[in-house]
């Protein structure tokens, strides 16, 4: 049998969805309402009271368009980290699917698979809130779930790592803290970068989330520009890289 | 060619020797019980055989494929019933057996899910959640989807352990129509019984390793004699009659608060106390006396 079968994939991320058919109105319900929170918090109350217009936009498109990425985090990450370490040392879900014939590789990349197709279409979440702001359409919003994706693709990757890696569920709290938290608050959600001190600047070119961040904005508020190619080219690599240190810290983890 | 063939297969964990030179063949159209106590490496025997554990040295072929290089090819034609209820929970029954049918490729999945639902008598309940069944229906369900895509070869692993009498029984009168179905099975157990009841032929497991092979009846005849005989009373008496049937060239064990002396048809007089209970020889016999070890 040949790596990567598609059959062995699907029949991963069919188990996914089949468990996320029981939870999928708890897990739609905070996809949507999270991001109304942040907009009436930040964006209505900020820029209401504080601040106007932010690099050309209403301080609500400039907050609705950059919570794309902190839904994509905090859906792709999160429950990588989490749900991975539960299947593996509580529910023993891995012992059964590597008893059929499916690889750590296959098991790993559908586990990515599902939860980057499933943070890109809950990532749309806040622009679609956002319209209800006055966010107008525009063609190139049609690229944000695909930014999506493949950013999530990285932080499923970095999630499964990380739950392969710690030996207790406790030492999540680091990586939240030391890690996703830094990354949140360096991406430009909730002000522009350009006024953080240049170390900062500089660290947030490295933050995939920050280039998530402009390709969103530039597909929606300023268009396209020839370096966008870099920034999705940054995120691919991103995404491919974490999905070889996943597979790597899995197979170290459940091949005895 | 057997099912499962492995030769000096060795597995350590740091300083632990879990498979310390297994030698284990098991023909086709068997089932083969591995018996052995907690730690004597049957599960991770059970692990090699599905490439969840690689060994460190040794020759490993299930089905006719090298392990653990053509391991999916095995496992796509295997069945594996874990120690551990790992079903999805929240999930219904049908749906946790669909999946199971598509990580095997089976081509007509309501089928398969049909036939390993009437396997398991689970037909009734398969629009239910797996929490909400019964622990008995839980352990069939975990046989059924190790069934579902009707492997050559089933792994049982503890099948029937923590369960209560009732449905042990019902768990073995499913594996034993799986038996009388021609399919190769291996089953690990700490449990003489079910050893006795189930398996065509017992491997005895200690220290990583096979110490005896046979069908029960023979494993008893070479190892323990016919008969048994066991005394009990204080610790002192016990040791009173210990020292005298040792005297007399019969092996003593301990059994709970009583001691058992093996093969007490061969005893002279005077070497049993008339108050001796004596009964047939069994498979715990042949493995305390093997491997000094008590069993469940």
């Amino acid at each position: 049998m040949r790596r990567l079968e598609p059959a062995a994939i699907g029949g991963v991320m069919s188990r996914e969805v089949a468990n996320f058919r029981t939870f999928w109105k708890s897990s739609a319900f905070s996809s949507v309402v999270e991001p109304v929170i942040y907009l009436l918090a930040f964006g209505l109350g900020l820029g209401a009271t504080l601040v106007d217009d932010v690099d050309g936009v209403s301080y609500v498109e400039f907050v609705g368009t950059g919570m794309v990425a902190t839904a994509v985090i905090f859906s792709s990450a999160l429950p990588a980290m989490f749900g991975t370490f539960v299947k593996h040392r509580f529910q023993h879900t891995y012992d059964a699917i590597l008893a059929a014939p499916v690889d750590v590789e296959e098991l790993v990349s559908a586990e990515m698979l599902w939860i980057g197709i499933r943070s890109g279409l809950f990532g749309c979440f806040p622009l679609i809130v956002t319209m209800f702001f006055g966010l107008e359409p525009t063609p190139g919003m049609l690229l944000v779930p695909v930014f999506g994706t493949i950013t999530a693709l990285g932080f499923a990757g970095f999630g499964i790592a990380v739950a392969a890696t710690v030996p207790k569920i406790d030492q999540f709290s680091y990586v939240t803290t030391l890690v996703i938290t830094p990354l949140f608050l360096l991406a430009g959600t909730f002000f522009p970068i350009d006024q953080l001190p240049e170390w900062a600047q500089i660290a947030a070119q490295i933050n995939p989330l920050h280039q998530l961040v402009v390709l969103v904005r530039d597909a929606s508020l300023y268009g396209f520009e020839s370096v966008d190619l870099i920034r999705l080219g940054v995120l691919v690599a991103f995404a491919l890289v974490m999905w070889r240190i996943a597979i790597s810290r899995m197979t170290r983890c459940l091949i005895d | 060619m057997a099912a499962i063939e492995l030769q000096d297969v060795y597995k350590r964990f740091g300083p632990i020797h879990a498979v310390n030179g297994l030698d284990l063949d098991v023909p086709r159209g068997i089932c083969l019980g591995l018996l052995g106590p907690n730690g004597a490496g049957k599960s991770t025997t059970m692990r090699l055989l599905t490439a969840q554990a690689i060994a460190d040295a040794g020759t490993l072929r299930v089905l006719g494929y090298e392990l653990p290089g053509q391991a999916k090819e095995a496992r796509a034609r295997m069945g594996v019933v874990p120690q551990l209820d790992n079903l999805d929970v929240d999930v219904t029954v049908e749906d946790n057996l669909k999946v199971f049918a598509r990580l095997y490729r089976v081509g007509d999945v309501p089928a398969a899910v049909d036939r390993a639902l009437a396997l398991a008598r689970l037909g009734d309940r398969r629009h239910a959640a797996v929490d909400e069944l019964s622990g008995g229906m839980r352990r069939r369900m975990l046989i059924a989807r190790g069934l579902v895509h009707d492997p050559e070869l089933l792994l049982l692993d503890e099948p029937t352990v923590g369960l209560d009498p009732q449905i042990r029984a019902e768990v073995w009168s499913l594996i034993d129509a799986q038996r009388a179905a021609g399919k190769t099975i291996l089953m690990s157990t700490h449990y003489i019984e079910e050893a006795e009841r189930l398996a065509d032929e017992v491997a005895l497991m200690a220290e990583g390793r096979v110490v005896a092979r046979g069908r029960p009846a023979e494993l008893i005849g070479r190892h323990a004699g016919s008969e048994t005989a066991e005394v009990y009373g204080p610790p002192e008496r016990l040791a009173e009659v210990r020292s005298r049937a040792e005297a007399g060239g019969l092996t003593v064990r301990p059994a709970g608060p009583a001691i058992a002396i093996i093969g007490s048809e061969r005893s002279a007089n005077g070497e049993l106390p008339p108050d001796a209970v004596r009964r047939p020889a069994s498979l715990e016999d042949v493995f305390v006396l093997l491997t000094g070890e008590e069993l469940e």
